[in-house]
């Protein structure tokens, strides 16, 4: 018994270890072997991120695992708890079933010869998004980060059209400049604590608030990871990459850059918060009040965005700019509850997003690859799986009951009457005029793919035939979100031990 | 204040060097400028580690003649950070360089704005 549990601490650390040796194997071999390999390889690390996390549930406590054989302060460090363990689980499988959904247009999208390099992208992501969740060191962590960038980057860029190139030299800028205030932040939070792992920082970090000593650097400190990873994650102002990055690229990228990329940034600045400065300290500097006013900013203009957008996957890519105004406004929250609904709200745009994604190119390809609104008309019916997608997709975002969208947006509201007095009110109605907002152009959009007039003549005889990889993906994704919106009790309440196992 | 400044100049001249190399990074139009902004700007974070690490009147951290008490040396950490900070800077400008050469050879220019444009007019076409 205690060797099998023994074994399951190796899981993390093993997860990481194997998406990166699936990278080096697919470098040699032809794109369809590539494939092979990479879904495989996700699959085994989802079971092994739900085994750990069965694991962790059961026992109730994190663990840490050493890497090679030195102790605390001076080795490297990784560690699971009950939410780093559900994160990476629905990670990886939000990673299968974005791959699975786009297969067919990775290999129309893409050069035949450059289709392994792309499963090897695949995999970089995979590991250093698996990296960052577990990681307990610091400056491990800005290493994934930027692997993580030049990962998506190379994801964006290798469907060879102009706006792509154009798509990822904006993303490459705008996250190398947070890269570079997140690295400078870091280098100077090293500098007054002397450590680089979490929890030794932490004890620093404490001792120094207490005794009231270097209480500027420390504010500039936090004002630079925060800033850093928020440019990262493409907090609004900072989204001007996000539209055409996500909307010009292959499909199984846009839905994974837009579902996993940006959130992995959000995790480690939560992880930051709590483990290395501790969320009291987060809160006096005040930094987290510019994060709720630029969150209640993005979830305006980026519904406001969506609306003006001329084509579906702008639409969508602008909502993922609400969306993450949304979290930041979570976290902006200053109470638990707001943390929790933040986190909540990670699982849930992950899934929808995702689907979305799918969906819209479904769609699309029964409308003449035409990206405006008009070639959608009636689209649904000429792929009815898609528009189901579709439907539920959107009803989720702008939250009907029964989806995970509904419980995002209901716990968001309760955790904002629990807030600071003068941050209530302006919470429940950026809310309220945000989920109008998304109602207008999600059920707009609804309304037209289901409405089978003017209908433009030559897509009248279209129909497509779903791969059933593909299907089996978008089927999964509608499950999970009907899971996360009626077991939202269990849920929240793992996320509430997994932030308590943060501290 | 100023004996602090005196004593961390070292620094200073990192954060200064640091802000130059943002700026040209996040303003300059120029591919080419953008990314030597990019290394300026990586290299002042490396000069502030390194700065950090060094202590006066010490030897490197490497073990010489049996003298293994922790005063003779400096931390080792921070060289060894900028190591791996310099592994990272070194992939991110060879990606940025060839990204750069893609765009050229599509484009015909090194200006972001004009590239810019080009797009606009060529999917207009």
């Amino acid at each position: 018994m205690n060797l099998a549990r023994n074994f399951v601490e190796n899981f993390p650390c093993f997860s990481i270890v194997l998406c990166m040796v699936a990278g080096i194997l697919s470098t040699p071999i032809k794109g369809n072997h590539a494939k092979r390999i990479t879904l495989l390889v996700v699959i085994l690390v989802t079971c092994m991120s739900a085994a750990t996390f069965l694991y962790v549930v059961s026992t109730g406590t994190s663990f840490v695992y050493t890497m090679g054989k030195y102790p605390a302060p001076w080795g490297n460090e990784i560690r699971a708890g009950v939410l780093e363990t559900m994160l990476a689980t629905v990670f990886s499988l939000v990673m299968l079933f974005s791959l699975l959904g786009g297969m067919d247009h990775v290999f129309k999208d893409i050069p035949e010869e450059k289709i392994n390099l792309y499963f090897i992208l695949v995999d970089l992501l995979l590991s250093s998004l698996l990296a960052i969740i577990y990681t307990n060191d610091l400056f491990t962590g800005y290493v994934f980060v930027e692997i993580n960038t030049i990962a998506a980057c190379g994801m964006i860029m290798i469907r060879k059209i102009g706006r792509s190139l154009v798509a990822a030299t904006r993303y490459m800028v705008m996250s190398l400049i947070g890269s570079g205030l997140f690295l400078i932040g870091l280098a100077m939070l090293y500098d007054i604590t002397g450590h680089l792992l979490m929890e030794n920082a932490h004890l620093v970090m404490n001792q120094l608030v207490q005794e009231g000593k270097y209480s500027v650097p420390l504010l500039v400190i936090i004002s630079f990871i925060t800033v850093g990873l928020a440019i990262k994650s493409g907090l609004y102002p900072f989204h001007s990459w996000m539209p055409d990055a996500y909307g010009y690229s292959t499909v199984s990228s846009s839905s994974i850059l837009s579902s996993l990329v940006s959130k992995s940034y959000i995790i480690l600045l939560i992880k930051i918060f709590y483990r290395v400065i501790g969320f009291d300290n987060i809160v006096n500097s005040k930094i987290v009040d510019v994060l709720f006013v630029f969150g209640l900013a993005g979830m305006v203009m980026g519904s406001v965005g969506a609306i003006m957008a001329k084509d579906i996957y702008r639409m969508i890519a602008f909502s993922s700019v609400a969306q993450i105004g949304y979290v930041y406004m979570g976290i902006g929250l200053e109470t638990e509850a707001g943390m929790v609904a933040a986190i909540f709200h990670i699982l849930t745009h992950a899934i929808t997003k995702s689907l979305l994604f799918l969906a819209a190119k479904g769609l699309n390809n029964v409308s003449g690859r035409k990206r405006v609104f008009y070639a959608l008309q009636g689209s649904a019916f000429r792929n009815p799986l898609a528009g189901v997608a579709f439907l539920v997709g959107s009803l989720s975002m702008v939250g009907i009951p029964m989806l995970s969208g509904f419980i995002s947006k209901l716990l968001f509201a309760t955790a904002a009457l629990g807030a600071a007095r003068e941050k209530v009110l302006i919470t429940l109605i950026v809310l309220a005029v945000s989920t109008i907002l998304n109602a207008i152009y999600f059920l707009h959009t609804v309304v037209r793919i289901y409405t089978p007039v003017h209908v433009p003549e030559e897509f009248k005889n279209v129909h497509v035939r779903v791969s059933k990889g593909a299907a089996l993906a978008v089927f999964s994704l509608i499950c999970m979100n009907f899971i996360l919106g009626l077991l939202s009790q269990p849920i929240t309440d793992l996320i509430q031990v997994g932030i308590a196992m943060f501290a | 204040m100023g004996p602090n400044l005196w004593a961390n100049i070292d620094e200073v001249a990192a954060v200064i060097l640091f802000g130059i190399g943002f700026t040209t990074l996040l303003l300059h139009k120029n591919m080419i400028k953008k990314i030597i902004g990019l290394n300026i700007m990586d290299t002042a974070v490396y000069l502030f580690l390194a700065a950090m690490g060094y202590v006066d009147n010490r030897l490197a951290p490497i073990v010489e003649n049996g003298v293994t008490d922790v005063d003779a040396y400096i931390n080792p950490i921070p060289s060894g950070l900028v190591l791996t900070g310099i592994v990272v800077s070194v992939s991110v400008t060879a990606l940025m360089l060839s990204l750069t050469i893609r765009l050229y050879r599509k484009y015909h220019s090194l200006d972001l704005d004009e590239i810019l444009i080009r797009m606009q007019k060529e999917e207009l076409t």
